[in-house]
Parts: C-alpha cells; sequence; structure tokens
C-alpha cells in the first residue's frame, strides 16, 4: 500500500507546480510556426466563389475566362472534383452541385499568383443564379409544407426510420400521476462561432515523390486524411498530412474548411496552394456550435424527488450533417443530468435548414443541454419550496446507479462536487446533505 | 504583392532593409510575404485583435492597419529583435514563466504592445495594464495571466526593464 502511495505520489510531481510549457519560449519569441505562417516557393493563393444567397439553383456557370486571366493556374468547380462529398458524415459537397444549400457555399475555387489576381477571376466567373426561398428557422423547418433543404427532406431519420432518436425508461405517464407538480420550460441556445485567433489555413504542394502533402490545421488528422483520400481518390500512401501548433481550434477545426480545396488546387496545378479564411469568412461560413431548442416536462413530489422527466429537443443541424449527428447522440445521452430519474423518456430530433453546417464546438451538445437541465432545477426547487442545493442532493446519481442508457455507474462525484461548491461559496449545507456520499 | 511596387527602406529591428511594396501592400503584408517574418500574426486583418501589433518609431501599432509604404525611413520592431542573444526581454520571460501563452497565436503581438507600453510607463497600476493590452484579444482566454505577467516585469521580477525606447534594447 505504501509503495502504491509512493507511485501515486511521483505521478503527481507537478500537480500545482508551475511547469513551463515545452512550447512556451517558441510562442515568446514570435518563432513557434503555425499553418498559416507555412511559406513554400512558387506558392499560389487560391479564393473561392461563395453562393451570396441562403439557397439558389444554378442555372449556369461559365469560368472560361477566368481561366484565362492574368496569374491564374486553375479554376475549378465541381466537376474537377474526382469524388464530390465529404464530412464525417459524407454528405457536404466540396464544391456545391446544381442547388446550394447555404450562404457562403463555396461554388469555385482559383489558384492563381496573388491575392488580386484570384479575386480578379473570381469576377469573371459567369455564373447564373435563380434565388430559392431557403428555411432558416427549425421549427419552420419541420412544419408541414416548409420549403426542403435537402431533397430528402428536412427531417433527419435515424436509422433511415425514425424521426426521433429515442431514450426510454419506465414509463412517464405513470411518473407523472405520481407528481405533486408539474413543471414546463422551454429553454433555447443560438449558434456559436469559435472564432480563432488564427483562421481556418492550409499549404498543399506534390512533394518529390508525387505525394500531396497538406499542412493542415485540422485538430483530427486522419479523420481529415482519411475523408480526404476519397475526395482525392487518392490510396493513403499518396496522400500525408502535416499538423504542428495552432492558432486556436475550439472544435472548429474537426471539419474541414480549406484541406479539401487546397489540395484539389495543388494536384490541379502542380505548385504550392495555399487557401486561407478571411475573418469574414471564418465568422460567416465556416461550421458552428448550432442552435437547439429544448422542452422539458417535469413531475415532481413534495419531498423533491423528480417521478418523470419527458424531454423533447430540436437540432438545428445547418444545410449538412457535419457532426450535428454525434452533438445529438451526446445530449440525448446526457440530457436528463446527473440525476436518478426513474421515469424518463428523450424525444431528439434533428433538422437541416438553410445555413452553414452543425460543427463540433467545446462539450458540443453537452453543455447546451446542461444549460436546459440545470435551470429547469432550479424551476423545480422553487415550485417545490426547496432550495436549489437540496434538489440536486436529492436526486444525485450514486455509485451503481444505472445511468439513463442503462449502463451502471462506476464512478459518481456528483455530491461530493456539490459539497465543494457549498463551501467555496460560502454556502451552509444542512448536516444531512454534509453527510451524504456518492457511495450508497 | 500589387503591380505597382516601390522599393521601401526602413529600419527592421535595427538594420536598414530594402523591400517591395505595394500601394495597397499593409506593414504586415510586407513583414510576413516581403520579408519572411511571420512573427507579426494576421488575425483579423481590420486593426481589431491586435494579433499584427509591431512598434513603430516606440509607439505599438497594429501592422495590418498600417500602408507599407507610410513606414518609408521609420524604426520598425517585431518580437524578433526584443531578445539580447539568449537572453530574453523581461517581458517574454514573464510571459513564458507566468504561463501566459496557450495557444500562442496573439502573443507576439500582446509582447509588443506590453514592451511598448512599459517602455513609457515603467511603473503601471493592474488597470493601466488592462486598458494597455485592451486592443490585443486572446481567443484561449489568457488575459489574466498576462496582466499579472506584465505587473511582474514592472516590478522587475525578471530584471530591470532595458533603460529607454525599444530601439535601445
Amino acid at each position: 500500500m505504501d509503495l502504491c502511495r509512493k507511485e501515486v505520489s511521483k505521478m503527481f510531481n507537478s500537480v500545482g507546480k508551475r511547469v513551463p510549457r515545452y512550447d512556451g519560449i517558441g510562442h515568446v519569441t514570435g518563432r513557434t510556426q503555425y499553418v498559416s505562417d507555412v511559406r513554400m516557393p512558387d506558392m499560389l493563393t487560391c479564393k473561392t466563389l461563395r453562393c451570396p444567397y441562403h439557397k439558389a439553383r444554378i442555372k449556369s456557370i461559365d469560368v472560361s475566362e477566368a481561366r484565362k486571366s492574368s496569374g491564374v493556374y486553375a479554376v475549378i468547380t465541381k466537376d474537377n472534383v474526382p469524388h464530390n462529398l465529404f464530412a464525417m458524415v459524407p454528405d457536404h459537397h466540396v464544391l456545391a452541385e446544381e442547388i446550394t444549400r447555404y450562404k457562403g457555399q463555396n461554388i469555385a475555387a482559383v489558384a492563381a499568383v496573388s491575392r488580386e489576381a484570384a479575386l480578379d477571376a473570381l469576377a469573371k466567373i459567369k455564373i447564373e443564379y435563380e434565388e430559392l426561398k431557403p428555411v432558416i428557422d427549425p421549427e419552420e423547418a419541420i412544419a408541414d409544407g416548409a420549403p426542403q433543404v435537402r431533397p430528402e427532406g428536412n427531417n433527419h431519420l435515424f436509422d433511415g426510420t425514425s424521426l426521433v432518436r429515442k431514450i426510454r425508461r419506465g414509463n412517464v405517464e405513470e411518473g407523472f400521476k405520481e407528481a405533486d407538480f408539474i413543471v414546463e420550460g422551454r429553454y433555447t441556445t443560438p449558434s456559436q462561432e469559435h472564432a480563432p485567433m488564427e483562421t481556418c489555413c492550409s499549404v498543399a504542394y506534390l512533394d518529390a515523390s508525387g505525394k500531396l502533402v497538406i499542412h493542415s490545421k485540422a485538430q483530427g488528422l486522419y479523420f481529415a486524411q482519411g475523408d480526404l483520400a476519397n475526395v482525392f481518390q487518392l490510396p493513403l500512401n499518396k496522400l500525408k498530412f502535416v499538423g504542428g501548433t495552432i492558432g486556436g481550434g475550439f472544435g472548429g477545426m474537426n471539419s474541414i474548411h480549406t484541406d479539401h480545396i487546397a489540395g484539389l488546387l495543388a494536384l490541379a496545378t502542380g505548385k504550392p496552394v495555399r487557401f486561407a479564411l478571411t475573418r469574414e469568412e471564418e465568422t460567416l461560413f465556416s461550421t458552428i456550435r448550432s442552435p437547439w431548442i429544448f422542452k422539458i416536462k417535469d413531475g415532481i413530489r413534495k419531498d423533491g424527488v423528480i417521478t418523470a422527466r419527458h424531454v423533447e429537443v430540436l437540432h438545428d443541424c445547418g444545410a449538412y450533417t457535419e457532426l450535428g449527428l454525434y452533438a445529438v447522440e451526446k445530449n440525448a445521452n446526457l440530457i436528463a443530468g446527473a440525476n436518478l430519474i426513474k421515469n424518463l423518456a428523450v424525444d431528439s430530433r434533428m433538422v437541416y435548414t438553410n445555413k452553414m453546417p452543425s460543427g463540433s464546438m467545446r462539450g458540443f451538445g453537452v453543455n447546451v443541454g446542461q444549460y436546459a437541465e440545470q435551470v429547469q432545477l432550479d424551476r423545480l426547487a422553487r415550485a417545490v419550496g426547496i432550495s436549489p442545493m437540496e434538489i440536486r442532493f436529492i436526486n444525485a446519481f450514486h455509485v451503481g446507479d444505472k445511468n439513463h442508457t442503462g449502463n451502471e455507474l462506476a464512478s459518481v462525484s456528483t455530491i461530493e462536487t456539490l459539497q465543494k461548491v457549498a463551501a467555496m461559496s460560502g454556502q451552509k449545507l444542512p448536516e444531512k446533505y454534509l453527510a451524504m456520499s456518492s457511495d450508497k | 504583392m500589387s503591380v505597382m511596387s516601390r522599393i521601401l527602406k526602413f529600419y527592421l529591428n535595427g538594420n536598414l532593409v530594402h523591400v517591395a511594396a505595394g500601394e495597397a501592400d499593409t506593414l504586415l503584408d510586407v513583414l510576413r510575404d516581403g520579408l519572411g517574418l511571420t512573427s507579426p500574426k494576421c488575425g483579423c486583418n481590420h486593426g481589431d485583435c491586435g494579433a499584427c501589433t509591431v512598434i513603430l518609431n516606440g509607439y505599438s501599432a497594429k501592422s495590418c492597419t498600417i500602408l507599407a509604404l507610410t513606414a518609408e525611413g521609420k524604426n520598425v520592431w517585431t518580437v524578433d529583435g526584443l531578445a539580447n542573444g539568449d537572453k530574453l526581454h523581461p517581458v517574454q520571460r514573464a510571459f513564458h514563466e507566468y504561463g501566459a501563452p496557450q495557444c500562442g497565436y496573439c502573443t507576439p503581438g500582446m509582447v509588443m504592445a506590453a514592451v511598448a507600453f512599459l517602455n513609457h510607463y515603467p511603473s503601471p497600476t493592474e488597470s493601466e495594464v488592462k486598458e494597455a493590452l485592451s486592443g490585443n484579444l486572446c481567443r484561449c482566454g489568457g488575459y489574466k495571466k498576462y496582466v499579472q505577467a506584465v505587473m511582474a516585469a514592472a516590478r522587475g521580477e525578471f530584471g530591470p526593464l532595458p533603460e529607454g525606447s525599444v530601439e535601445n534594447v
């Protein structure tokens, strides 16, 4: 036991101590190289033509004049993409097909000797749009007769068949009958941009052996490599990703924003190509933490025990799935919080709208749900006339409880966390709560 | 680089440099693309984020908002010119020791804003430091440590601040 303690204490040599960052000197001297600092000889600049409408039909596109423009090495559209679908759920078009689905969607890309030459060429692309009626609001998108975001409809079908991702435990109707009070709440969260200091950027080139090399800001290099091998139709041994220090990601770099187009243009021109988003592009057109709507109906007894909970979730996924589905799964599993609720029903829906797609962002799917759940708990406490602390102690999970998806919990610290929060915020807890522990 | 360009001469970290600069090029464009000096970063290209901060004739300046040709004959300092060999400037040491940089992308600009400020106000209050750094955004949220580090550098925790303006560092 003593030996074990000794070993463990060694592991915590650094806890509570100031440890210099291994890359700190590079940061304070300006020597750290970020992806946006990578420079190659003879490097071309990429700019893209983005759709100015929330939804449109591209009636015609003519890039012949742009291709002849001074300093231009390549202009590509969907016809030049070997496999025009990417992302974790590969339903996102690298360059737009006939119908564009969100404002700012990439339609064509130019590689030219300078920013000015690239922008001049973009202005020479002849494109005729028919603006179509979009749907922006997620609740309007699930209504009958709403404009269709995707040919297969606006609702994501879970397992290809179900409108809702369901969790069922016990019997909520019975639980509501047991309750002394019913409390209903509707909670919404808006969209949020990651806003890393370094905008998304890629530098792509062919090395001496003909391998396509991409300096990438990707937070998941191997995700991106596998995904884009398919887009480029290259075997993995012909595609190399170079990562490194990035100027912030916050989840936004789990989605591909520039690697695909920079890679395609490097293949098309045989020259190094740099594609960096402007701050406007990053803010307006990259993936975001997408909006959510939660409706929670709880039944609660006078003694503070939650007898039943029904949650209806609506996730506004934007125009393509990206990481929306993953967010919905995480949200559904955790929306009922750290509470042992015997009767529970969760119905999660995911809807497509004409907006930028739903990406990952710091605890995506989870913290939005916890905002709703925690506010709802305070309202439950008020309804019963107990303190916000008490309701959390009364309903807290213990070791050995089964969580809402049926997994037995081996490590639980809700009660200990509440005790610590109370101590740190100077709240006096009644003796019975101080005596509680997560071990039953 | 714009098509119509001239040869621009200015002092960069104490050395006279000659570089081609177009009428529409910013000082940031010339430093990063003309001279290959990538320590000043481009965060917004609108003068909002401060990642491109350099010291121009003794004052902090956002190089993305300065037309390069207006720097003719002037003194420009970037973070590259601060250290004396291996000996870091007290502000650089303070930032490192306090663990202020996280992703580090805002750091070169933050260093230059702090150095320019301390050159003019060597004994600041904490609220003055906050005001001095208010033009430099850090998305990782490292503000508190940056402010603590500047205060520590001002107190002399990392050695005396170099005398006079940055040109003498």
